[in-house]
């Protein structure tokens, strides 16, 4: 149980890398917090801050309301799940598991109870007296897990611990890890470059893009009301499309909808509806568009394509039905309310209706 | 390769069976004529079988050694190679783990320099620098002990540089979860790189233990005392015996027994041994 809270936390490193740029974030006691960002964002290097894994170069970082900057991994009373799960290769998933509490001088039987516990909750019962390398990947996942839970910490620590499993298996434990997380309440950190695990395990999402925070909340609000253009194009599958426009093709494009020379405006994908040309809204986007590919998946179809007005590539999804044929020009439109405005440096207009 | 060619087979058994002789041939004729008498070998026809005194001679040298040429019983030389070589194995090993645990594990100034100057010391055999190495083990009256045989051999630049590669193959993740385990640094190398560099452990134990038991200069050179003789340079002595034609049938009756021990080594070791050199467990 624990809060854990980071202001201006930086970490640079020895040659003038800056891994993580200002970081400040509360994440409120037993929530789920989910770090997510392309390749190279900060996000597992923030992790590893918050683990004592690494030293930062300015800035703080709180458990519970007391600075632990220059504490000690096993001072903080952290487990960490590491993405190729780091189990000791020599030791059976009973030792695997009691190793941490053994070096905490936990007394013999509470051990044995604890583990055998975590390994029923976990599924994991069968093979204590196993080797790693004699179980399947998402075993060893879930012994990664177990070394974690026998604990007891105040914080859990997730390092992609899922991207090392085939599709599946990453479904079901993305749910169980949800299931254990909300049964145990522990708050805790989850870094992923997946942002279908983050819209589904975050009760707090943050959004990182070199070594900076673009956007914190809770995922829905951040999925609806992206703060940078980034995100948009970031959270989301397939990503929201952004039209870079002119003033004057604004106003020929969108209907009672105001944006500054040089802007932006978003749209989802799912959002746009085919309609006839002539057909248009009383307020809101009307695009035409050259279709250049179609593409089927089950039931429905996504169509790309190079808008007539404006810079940028277009996707709609449409039932499968309806699709058009490549090489066709069609319209597109979508209501005011559903666009996005963006100024030309990238962040959110709040005028947006 | 799965072939059927009985020519291939036939030649490639021909040239096996021909290696095998060549290497086995000398330990069998040092092993027949140490059992016979030995005038038998002075008179310069070599008897290709076993002789009648395999007893007498072997009995001869492990009891009262071979005085009249200078040496002592075997039994004590022996026993002196059988430690020197453990010691030697032992601290190398024991040397090289800490070293390349250092090496790889912390973050201390001139780290690499460090490195770098135990690998040059790989260029320098000990008989480049015997002759300073002799001035200081006898300036600190470490002639004649164990110490003194020991000790400037312990130091290993090899084994150091192979736990080193070894180390660097293991996940950092690996000492990273120890310390959030609460583990110490001498925890984390007791509980986790000792086990997992056991098939490298006695890989190099091997290796050193035969390099070890092989030592014929150094010995030479820090003892003057028959108790400390070691077997290798025994040999030697006997073979050398200045006023007197050599007791051949004894000398190679010490031969045999001096061959043993690193094999039984090798052969207690070599599952592994092989494992050690072929597999990593990760």
């Amino acid at each position: 149980m624990a809060e854990v809270a980071l202001r201006q936390v930086s970490k640079t490193y020895a040659g003038g890398v800056a891994a993580v740029r200002d970081v400040s974030l509360m994440i409120p006691d037993g929530n789920l917090c989910v770090l997510v960002g392309p390749s190279g964002c900060g996000k597992s290097t923030l992790l590893r801050i918050v683990a004592g894994l690494e030293a930062i170069t300015a800035g703080e970082v709180l458990l519970d309301g007391e600075v632990v900057n220059h504490r000690e991994p096993a001072e903080r009373d952290i487990a960490m799940v590491f993405q190729n799960y780091a189990l000791y290769p020599h030791m059976s998933v009973y030792d695997n598991m009691a190793y941490g509490l053994r070096n905490r001088r936990v007394p013999a039987d509470a051990i044995d109870a604890r583990v055998r516990e975590a390994a029923r909750m976990l599924q994991i019962a069968d093979f204590l007296d196993r080797k790693p390398r004699e179980l399947s990947g998402g075993q060893r996942q879930r012994v990664a897990m177990g070394r974690a839970v026998v604990r007891r910490p105040k914080v859990f620590l997730f390092d992609e611990p899922l991207s090392n499993l085939d599709a599946k298996l990453r479904g079901s434990m993305r749910v169980e890890i949800r299931r254990l997380q909300r049964s145990f309440g522990t708050t805790s950190i989850y870094v992923t470059h997946d942002q279908l695990e983050a819209m589904t395990l975050a009760d707090l999402l943050v959004v990182m893009n070199a070594g900076r925070v673009e956007q914190i909340g809770p995922p829905l609000e951040i999925y609806e009301r992206p703060a940078t253009t980034f995100v948009a194009t970031f959270i989301g599958a397939p990503p929201m499309n952004l039209l870079h426009v002119t003033a004057a093709e604004a106003a020929a494009l969108a209907r009672g909808v105001p944006l500054p020379e040089g802007g932006v405006i978003g749209v989802r994908p799912d959002e746009l509806i085919l309609a006839d040309a002539d057909v248009r809204p009383a307020a809101g986007l009307a695009l035409n568009f050259a279709v250049r590919a179609v593409e089927r998946i089950g039931p429905e179809c996504l169509v790309y394509g190079s808008p007539e007005i404006g810079r940028g590539d277009l996707v709609i999804r449409v039932s499968g039905a309806t699709a058009p044929t490549p090489g066709k020009t069609v319209c597109a439109v979508a209501p005011a309310d559903r666009l996005h405005l963006f100024a030309p440096s990238g962040t959110r207009l709040h005028s947006t209706p | 390769m799965v072939e059927n060619r009985p020519a291939f087979t036939i030649t490639a058994h021909a040239v096996l069976a021909l290696g095998v002789a060549f290497m086995v041939a000398p330990v069998w004729l040092a092993f027949v004529a140490s059992t016979h008498p030995g005038a038998d070998f002075l008179s310069g026809r070599l008897p290709l079988w076993p002789g009648p005194d395999f007893v007498k001679n072997y009995g001869a040298v492990l009891s009262q050694g071979v005085s009249k040429a200078g040496a002592p019983a075997i039994a004590g030389m022996l026993a002196n190679s059988l430690v020197m070589a453990t010691l030697i194995a032992v601290g190398k090993i024991a040397i090289s783990l800490l070293s390349a645990f250092a090496i790889v594990y912390f973050r201390f100034p001139f780290r690499v320099a460090a490195f770098w100057i135990i690998f040059l010391t790989l260029m320098l055999p000990v008989e480049v620098r015997i002759l300073p190495t002799f001035e200081v083990v006898s300036q600190l009256g470490l002639l004649n002990s164990y110490a003194g045989l020991t000790v400037p051999l312990i130091a290993s630049a090899t084994a150091t540089f192979l736990f080193r590669q070894f180390f660097m193959t293991l996940p950092d993740e690996l000492a990273e979860a120890a310390r959030i385990d609460g583990a110490s640094a001498m925890g984390f190398f007791r509980d986790i790189l000792l086990p997992l560099s056991r098939t490298n452990i006695a890989a190099l134990f091997v290796i050193l233990f035969v390099y070890g038991w092989n030592q014929y200069l150094w010995p030479l050179l820090v003892t003057s005392d028959p108790s400390y003789y070691t077997i290798v340079m025994g040999i030697q002595r006997m073979a050398r015996a200045a006023d007197d034609t050599p007791l051949w049938h004894l000398v190679m009756a010490t031969t045999i027994l001096a061959l043993l021990p690193p094999v039984l080594v090798v052969v207690a070791m070599q599952r592994l041994f092989v494992k050690g050199l072929v597999e990593t467990e990760k």
